[in-house]
Formats: C-alpha cells, structure tokens, sequence
C-alpha cells in the first residue's frame, strides 16, 4: 500500500468521524427541549409549576407554625385585550393549608376570543411546593364577546417550602391563542 | 508501478492556475480559495463597516437626526451578523486555508472540492441576508443574538430569509472545520508531530472542533424558530407551553464557544509575529496548547453569564460566575507567555508587530472588562449597556480583527511575493490603533453611566462620549480603506520579497520561495527542528 493510499483512508475515517460529530450535536439540540422541560419541572427552574396535583382535603394539615404571603400577578401580553383580574392582591397562607381564590377575566371585544393564561412562580425555589389543584391556566378559556368568567384557583403550598421563603409570586401573563386554535372545536370542549 | 501513477499526476497538477474567471469560480487550490475567502471577508467589513458608520453617525448627537428606530435597529443586528458570521470567520478561514496545508508541509487542503464548495455558499448566504434590507418589511431587526420572541412573533417576514442564510454560513462552517482537521490530523509532513505543529495550526485543529460542537446547536436554534413561525409549534412560545428563556440557552450554548472560534486562531496568529520580532522563540509552547484546550473545553459551560438577568437560582448563578472567571486563568497563561516572549528579546516594529502588540494590550482590556461583567451583582447593573458593547468590541475589533490585519502584513510578501510599503503600514497601524480606542473606550463610560445599548436616541447626559465615539468610528472606518490601498499599491509596486521574508523567522511556509508557488509541498519536506514551529 502507498503512501497516499493510507493517507486516504485516514481521511475518509477523520471525515466519517467528524460527521457522526455533526449528527451527535443535531440530536443533542433536539434532546435539549424536553431536557430543559425536565429540568425545569424538577428545579422549578423559571419558575414552572406542575400540573395538576390531587389532594385530599381531609389530609389538609396546615402548619400553624408559619405564614406565607402569596401574590398575584396578572398581565395580558401584548395584543391580549382581554381584562384579567384576581378577586385579592395577595393572601396569607399556612403552609399545608388548602386556599381558593378567583381570577376573571372578560372579553371585551365583539368576537368570540380565546385565552390561555401561563403561570410563573417566584422565587423558583418555591415553584416545585406550590400545587395547583384547580386552575384555570391548565385549559384555555373561550370567551364569547362581552362575557365575564369567574375562574377560581385552589391551591395549597406544601410542608417543604424552604424556611427562608416568606412570600411567594404567582404570575400569571394571558395570552391571546384564538388563532392557534380551531373556534368550532373550542366550542365544542367548552 | 509508483512511476506510472507519479507521471500520470504530473500530467494532471503541475499547470499554473487556470485563467479569467473560471480559475476562481472551480477551483480546488487552498491558496486560490484562502484568497477568495480572504478578499471575501474584507468586502464584509466593509460592509459591515458601513452599517456601522450609519449607527455612529445617528448616535452622533441626541435625538433622532437621519434614520428611524425601525431601521436604526436593522443596522445594529446586520453589523452584528455580517461582522461575525462574514468579515471575522471567514477571514480566519482564508488564513487558515492559506496557511494550514503550507505550515504542515502538505500539498493542498484534504477535500479540496468541498473547500471549493463551502467558499462558495458563502456569497449566496450574505447575498440573501443583505437582500432583507430592501424587502418589505426590512431586514432582521432583532439583534444579531435573535432572542425569540423577537426573532419569532415579532420578527418582519423576511425572518424566513434570515434563516435559510444562517443554515448556509453554518454549513460552509462545518464543511470548513471537517476539511482543516481532515488535513491537520492526515497530511502533516513526516516527523512533524502534533507537539511540532505550529500554534496557528494547534489553534484552528481546536477551533474547528468547537465549529463542529456548536454549527449543529445554532442550526437547531433557527429550525426551531423557522418551526415556530411557519408551522405553528411552541418552542420558544410561552401561550403554547414553550419558553422563550430556553431560545436564549439554546443559544447561548452555541453562542459562548462561538465568540472563542473568533479568538482562538488569533491566539496563533500573535505567537507567530511576536517570537519572530523578539527573535526568541515561542516561551512556554506546551502551556500554551493545554491553555487553548483549556479555554475551548471552558467555554461549554459558561454560557449563562449572558444572561444572569433572566432569573437563575442562585446556585446556577455562582456556577456560571466562578466557570467565567476560572477562563481568566489560561488567558492569563497565554498573556504572560506573550510577555515573557517579548522580554530581553531584540525587539523592532515592523506593522505586524505593532498589530500584534496592541493585540495584547487591548484584547487583555477586553478580557478585563469581561471579568468585570462576569461578576454576577454587577452584571445586573452593566447587563444591556454600552459597557458590554465596549467590552466585546475591545476583544473583536482590537483582538480578532488586529490579529487578522496582523498576519495579512506578516504574510503578506509570502502570497505575494512583495514586501509592503513599510511607512504606510505603520501610517495605517496608528490610524486604527487611534481609531479603535477613540471609539470603543469612551463606550465603558457611557455604559457604566447607564447608558443602555441598542438604542437610536439618548439621555443628554451621553452625548460628549457618543460624539467622541462617532469621530473615532470614523477614523477607524477610512483607516480600513486606506489598508485597502496599501494592499493594493503594494501588490502592484512593492519590492520583492525573499523566502525567508523575515529575519530568522520559522515555519515551513518560509523554507518555500515567495510569493509560494501554485502547488507547494507535492512531496513532503523533511520537517527539521528548526522549521517546525
């Protein structure tokens, strides 16, 4: 075998190397998505909060010993037109302690609009302790033109909250997804 | 029988190139493509240039004098693109090809039909992106880091165009890196080993690697937004369950080992031209490999210190501040590498030599000014300001650009075989040194002051520093036209150039006449001590 003969050949070994590389970091981006999903939803990284939890009401052990201040936030994003309300501010909660609170929203428009509202939860190391048993934000709300909604939220933080979390913020920003979604079928699921 | 097959080659490659166009358009020589990549990259600074110049001249007094926001912004995000993805990298392709197969004492690039083709992609790539400038709805506008949503719900229609021009310039990157580390690991010349290799060489072996880890990321990033936009997924759409904060890791993961691709081979370029005008050789060659390595390894898991300000628990705050600052460490290895290099050596200061020194020098203020950003409290407080403007610009323009101006000086009469008028290179040396840091240091100031970046108007409290900044913009600016006519006036008039253009300098490429001839290294040399690095 020549020289040159042996140079080829290691090239075309460095090349088909090199493009397993190439197609080892494309899988990797595709990898990433759900990875940061888990990530998130396991750190509470952004403050992502879970889906829906189950409870049993009768299991409710609050702990007198502390108060949180829970917070809310409502934003419509850019070009939601929708109002959107809570019923209070902010409310006092033990943790262990189950607590309902109303959101509204209205559509003040004269067509037919759908909204999906998306929670945030600061500080993050708190998001994976708040549990939501009923919220609004895990459908989307259809609304006809001029209706009002009132949606409550229950939700109860757990016993493990750290200890230096005294207050929490529950954001909540809504979105406008009428054109993301077919009207008929939404009217439909409602 | 190895008679036949040498006559047969002889027939086909022992021909000067081609003529008229053609030589250009098909050819497969790593000399004719370094030069087009070359001549390539220096149109895009030009380009890039002028956008620039269109920046600096609204910014230069308060309010709103000459362009609108909307294409105020439009400027800011081309500058970017057009300067990293085509002025910066595909120079130190060009240099690259130039230099590689002649440092290694190989006789061309190892595919030299894909060299040709991942040249030419080039050209359509920066042709469709500059085409969204004259399109309804104007260009990209969202910054050249097209944080989704901008770059998505909010992004002009011609966001489509964008796109399809990052997957080109990203694909001519990884045909570009499988090439130089095709060649750099299969076609070194006999006895020269990987620790022989020249630092130019050991640079871009690293750097192509990084292209290759992060091309793919960045292609997955705009497929993700090209999917958000025309298909209705939600990657980066909060209403649909995604988050636009992944875009910015995503992102920035390509982004980090991305701004060390632009600054790694000009680690090579300057421990050429300083050992050869302090006539000593290299201090500290290994440390400086393992520093590179280093610093390449490093930059995967620094990329959040871009975006402390998203809201990160704190661990993961402290994790990306401590990794950034660790990077100072081999850049500090290489720093004082060059120092040592310099001392007790006889010194003089040719053009390249200057460029190389003043590399050092501000590309070391760059990289302090990075350390001061990588301090998590205070990057709450310089986040998005011109502090972080000047910063990069002090290791783009000074570091990656100087090196590259450097190295065309330093060998200049070995593609040529002319010398360069001497006086006009230092004319253009302290007319771009003047230039750069009239431009560029003002900017700290501002920015510490408050002054936030990506804007087409200003408080009056920054308006001595903006017109400061705009004079020096402009200085910097003609300067790079007058390199242009040095260039050519010494390619036309300049005296010939010996071999060894310089006094004692090393490296296979010398051991060739000047300018090198057509196909160098068709057998390959013997690799002496002395020649190797």
């Amino acid at each position: 075998m020549t020289n040159a003969d042996t140079r080829s050949k290691g090239i075309s070994a460095t090349v088909k190397r090199l493009c397993l590389m190439v197609v080892g970091m494309g899988l990797f981006v595709v990898a990433l998505v759900p990875l940061y999903d888990l990530l998130c939803e396991i750190t509470g990284l952004n403050g992502k909060t879970g889906g829906q939890y189950t409870f049993d009401e009768a299991q409710a052990d609050p702990d007198t010993s502390r108060l949180i201040k829970v917070n809310f936030i409502t934003n419509t994003n850019a070009g939601m037109v929708w109002d959107f309300w809570s019923q209070k501010s902010s409310v006092r909660v033990h943790p262990g302690q189950i607590k309902t609170v109303n959101f509204y929203v209205k559509n003040p428009t004269n067509r037919p609009m759908v909204g999906q509202a998306i929670p945030s939860v600061m500080p993050s190391s708190a998001a994976s302790f708040f549990h939501k048993t009923e919220c609004f934000c895990f459908n989307q709300q259809l609304l006809q033109p001029g209706e009002v909604l009132e949606m409550p939220m229950r939700f109860i933080v757990g016993h493990e909250v750290p200890q230096n979390v005294q207050s929490i913020n529950l954001s909540y920003a809504l979105f406008d997804v009428t054109e993301r979604v077919d009207l008929s079928e939404a009217v439909a699921a409602n | 029988m190895s008679e036949v097959i040498h006559a047969g080659h002889h027939d086909d490659h022992d021909h000067g190139p081609a003529k008229g166009l053609t030589r250009w358009l098909f050819t497969t020589n790593h000399k004719d493509i370094g030069t087009l990549y070359l001549w390539f990259s220096f149109a895009m600074l030009l380009v890039g240039g002028l956008l620039a110049l269109v920046i600096r001249t609204e910014l230069f007094q308060p309010g709103l004098q000459f362009i609108q926001p909307e294409f105020f912004n439009q400027m800011t995000t081309n500058h970017g693109l057009i300067m990293v993805f085509g002025a910066i990298m595909p120079a130190f392709v060009g240099l690259a090809n130039w230099l590689i197969p002649m440092q290694v004492g190989a006789p061309d690039m190892a595919l030299p039909r894909m060299n040709n083709l991942s040249f030419w992609i080039l050209p359509f790539a920066f042709g469709m992106m500059i085409s969204t400038l004259f399109m309804e709805g104007g260009g990209p506008n969202f910054g050249w880091t097209f944080y989704a949503p901008l770059s998505t719900t909010y992004a002009p229609p011609s966001v489509t165009y964008f796109i399809f021009a990052v997957h080109l310039m990203g694909a001519s990157s990884i045909m570009g890196s499988i090439n130089i580390i095709a060649t750099i690991l299969n076609m070194r010349a006999p006895g020269m080993t990987l620790m022989k290799m020249p630092m130019f060489v050991w640079t871009w072996l690293i750097t192509a690697y990084l292209l290759i880890a992060v091309m793919p990321v960045l292609a997955g990033a705009v497929t993700m937004m090209l999917f958000d936009i025309h298909f209705d997924t939600s990657f980066f759409n909060a209403a649909g369950g995604g988050d636009p904060v992944m875009f910015q890791h995503i992102f920035w993961f390509f982004g980090h080992p991305e701004v060390y691709i632009m600054i790694l081979p000009a680690f090579g370029i300057v421990s050429h031209i300083i050992p050869t005008f302090a006539r000593k050789q290299l201090f500290g060659y290994d440390s400086m490999v393992y520093a590179v390595a280093s610093i390449a390894f490093l930059s995967f898991i620094v990329w959040a210190h871009h975006m402390f300000t998203v809201g990160m628990p704190l661990a993961g705050q402290l994790f990306f501040m401590y990794s950034t600052m660790l990077i100072a460490v081999p850049t500090g290895v290489k720093v004082f590498n060059w120092i040592a290099t310099m001392w007790r050596g006889s010194m003089t200061f040719e053009t390249p030599m200057l460029f190389a020194i003043a590399f050092v020098v501000l590309f070391t203020m760059g990289g302090f000014s990075g350390l001061m950003l990588a301090i998590t409290p205070a990057d709450y407080q310089y986040h998005d300001t011109y502090f972080v403007v000047a910063h990069f610009h002090y290791v783009l323009v000074p570091g990656a650009l100087f090196s590259i101006i450097a190295a065309v000086y330093f060998w200049f009469p070995k593609w040529t075989g002319k010398m360069y008028d001497e006086t006009l290179g230092k004319i253009h040396f302290w007319l771009s040194f003047i230039g750069v840091n009239v431009t560029f240091f003002p900017q700290h100031f501002s920015g510490l002051a408050g002054m936030p970046r990506r804007i087409p108007d200003y408080a009056l409290q920054f308006a001595d520093f903006n017109m400061i900044s705009s004079v020096g913009a402009f200085i910097f600016g003609f300067s790079q036209l007058f390199f242009l006519y040095v260039i050519i006036k010494s390619i036309r008039s300049g005296t010939p150039a010996e071999g060894r253009s310089w006094e004692g300098v090393k490296g296979l490429e010398w051991t060739l006449p000047s300018p090198a001839p057509y196909h160098s290294f068709t057998y390959p040399p013997e690799v002496t001590e002395a020649d190797a690095r």
